[in-house]
């Protein structure tokens, strides 16, 4: 569906599994080229979500980035061994120390 | 030039709903609707359908308000079908959260204020009850207590607005945006209805629904209603896990996860919607009191709307005294008070007579006062 203009020179970890990618693209892009078209289900109707606007404003594009959950991939710059996963389902808050 | 029975001017909550309700008892209906640059309220509202706080100080509006809450969930059920979607009608009761005991004794005077005003459904309810209410929700430590009412509830404010439309429509009802109403003349027992793009159309019955237009739209027709606009700014946060299981004033968790923050009352006349650092801030800073676990919630979006606020803060419903069959109804609880609107106010316009809780609401009231700032609630 994309094809890439420059090779991918790093690695990540897309839902355990390797994929190349290119030093300084989103995670949107990298994961697009790699061919993932899911990033996520939406928690209103369950139906599979990739990304829409690629500049932020949608905020269809959400997945897990190093454990952290509803991260906007379009906004993430890829990095050696970044390790996403996608979105399921809507974001549970941390417990928090009583103020 | 094409003829109505009503021609209603303004397309948002308020006239939206009385469109829909004439369409639907089968009269042929015209909703008048500005352009994209309107000032529209309907695209800003909170989504509570609300009695514990409203008509103090009129009862008849707490009155009406408490008959729009009987008349919702067969509003609900009809325009879901029509917006095809559920339009998320939840009437689990609501909270207005107190964060010192000083915040819960002046709620625990006004609930007593609105017992002694017939709104007997309110109450105080302490911490300990609040969480036997919402088991394991994370309060903060700080709210002592709340008022709590089982009949108040939430909805989705932008598909109601949708299913009013698309009730209309299905009603064979027209919706024609684009331009202001710049002139009213009677012609031969009807109306002569102008708009400053030149279109023009006839209607035996009109409804001035203008939102923070209505002071000017209201003059053509000879009645005098002093509306001013009064500002709201709302956040939304991301989606989230279920955190808050009834609705409260200024906070609330939506059918789709997302925590609505609100809300400004901000009255300096400024027919302007920006959203500010400053009242953001103050907004969130209370919800994280309110529910610590949302200072890591990420927030979607700000935005602001302008409330139309009569004198008294109360709505507004008159029938002209010298243009007959031409209405006037104007309140900032367009969302509460749709079910009302679509049943009682819409069949008065159809020529059935005021209801007697709407007539206790005539504007003529304002002339005897002089201007109060008073708190959107």
């Amino acid at each position: 569906m994309f094809q890439r203009s420059d090779p991918p020179d790093i690695t990540i970890t897309w839902d355990g599994r390797e994929l190349p990618a290119r030093s300084g693209e989103s995670l949107a892009t990298a994961l697009l080229a790699a061919g993932v078209l899911s990033f996520r289900e939406t928690p209103v109707s369950g139906a599979a979500r990739g990304p829409l606007c690629l500049m932020g404003a949608c905020f269809d594009c959400l997945v897990e980035v190093e454990g952290q959950q509803n991260v906007q991939a379009c906004m993430t710059p890829v990095h050696p061994g970044l390790r996403a996963a996608p979105q399921h389902g809507v974001r549970d808050l941390p417990e928090v120390e009583a103020a | 030039m094409e003829r109505y029975d009503v021609a209603v001017i303004g397309g948002g909550m308020v006239g939206t709903a009385i469109g829909y309700g004439c369409a639907e008892r089968g009269a042929r209906v015209i909703v008048l609707d500005e352009g994209d640059v309107a000032l529209r309220a309907a695209r800003g509202n909170f989504g509570l359908v609300w009695g514990q706080s409203k008509g103090d100080g009129m009862p008849a509006y707490g009155a009406w308000t408490r008959l729009s809450i009987t008349l919702w969930p067969s509003l609900a059920e009809r325009v879901s079908g029509f917006a095809g979607r559920d339009v998320c009608y939840s009437p689990v009761g609501g909270l207005t959260f107190c964060l010192s005991e000083q915040e819960l004794a002046e709620r625990r005077d006004f609930v007593h204020r609105r017992h002694n005003q017939g709104h007997g459904t309110v109450r105080i309810v302490d911490r300990r009850e609040l969480l036997e209410m919402m088991p394991g929700c994370r309060l903060g430590p700080e709210v002592v207590g709340a008022s709590y009412d089982p009949t108040d509830g939430h909805v989705d404010p932008l598909t109601l607005l949708r299913g009013l439309h698309a009730g209309l429509r299905a009603a064979g009802g027209v919706h024609l945006p684009g331009a202001p109403v710049v002139a009213i003349e009677p012609v031969g027992g009807e109306y002569r209805i102008a708009r400053a793009d030149g279109a023009a159309v006839m209607a035996r019955r009109i409804v001035v629904a203008a939102g923070v237009a209505t002071t000017r739209i209201a003059a053509m027709v000879g009645l005098d209603v002093p509306v001013r606009p009064v500002r709201g700014q709302n956040i939304v946060t991301e989606r989230l896990a279920p955190i808050l299981p009834k609705p409260a004033s200024a906070i609330r968790q939506t059918g789709d996860g997302t925590i609505q923050i609100g809300v400004t009352s901000e009255d300096d006349g400024i027919l302007e919607t920006p959203t500010t650092t400053a009242a953001l801030a103050k907004m969130a800073a209370r919800a994280i009191r309110v529910l610590p676990p949302l200072a890591s919630a990420r927030m979607v979006r700000g935005w602001a709307a302008l409330r139309p606020m009569t004198p008294d803060g109360f709505p507004a419903y008159a029938e002209s005294a010298t243009h007959p069959g031409c209405f006037v109804a104007v309140c900032h609880s367009g969302v509460t008070l749709a079910a009302v609107h679509a049943g009682p106010m819409a069949e008065a316009v159809m020529g059935g007579g005021m209801h007697a809780l709407a007539a206790e609401l005539h504007p003529d009231r304002f002339a005897r006062m002089p201007i109060q700032h008073v708190p959107a609630i």
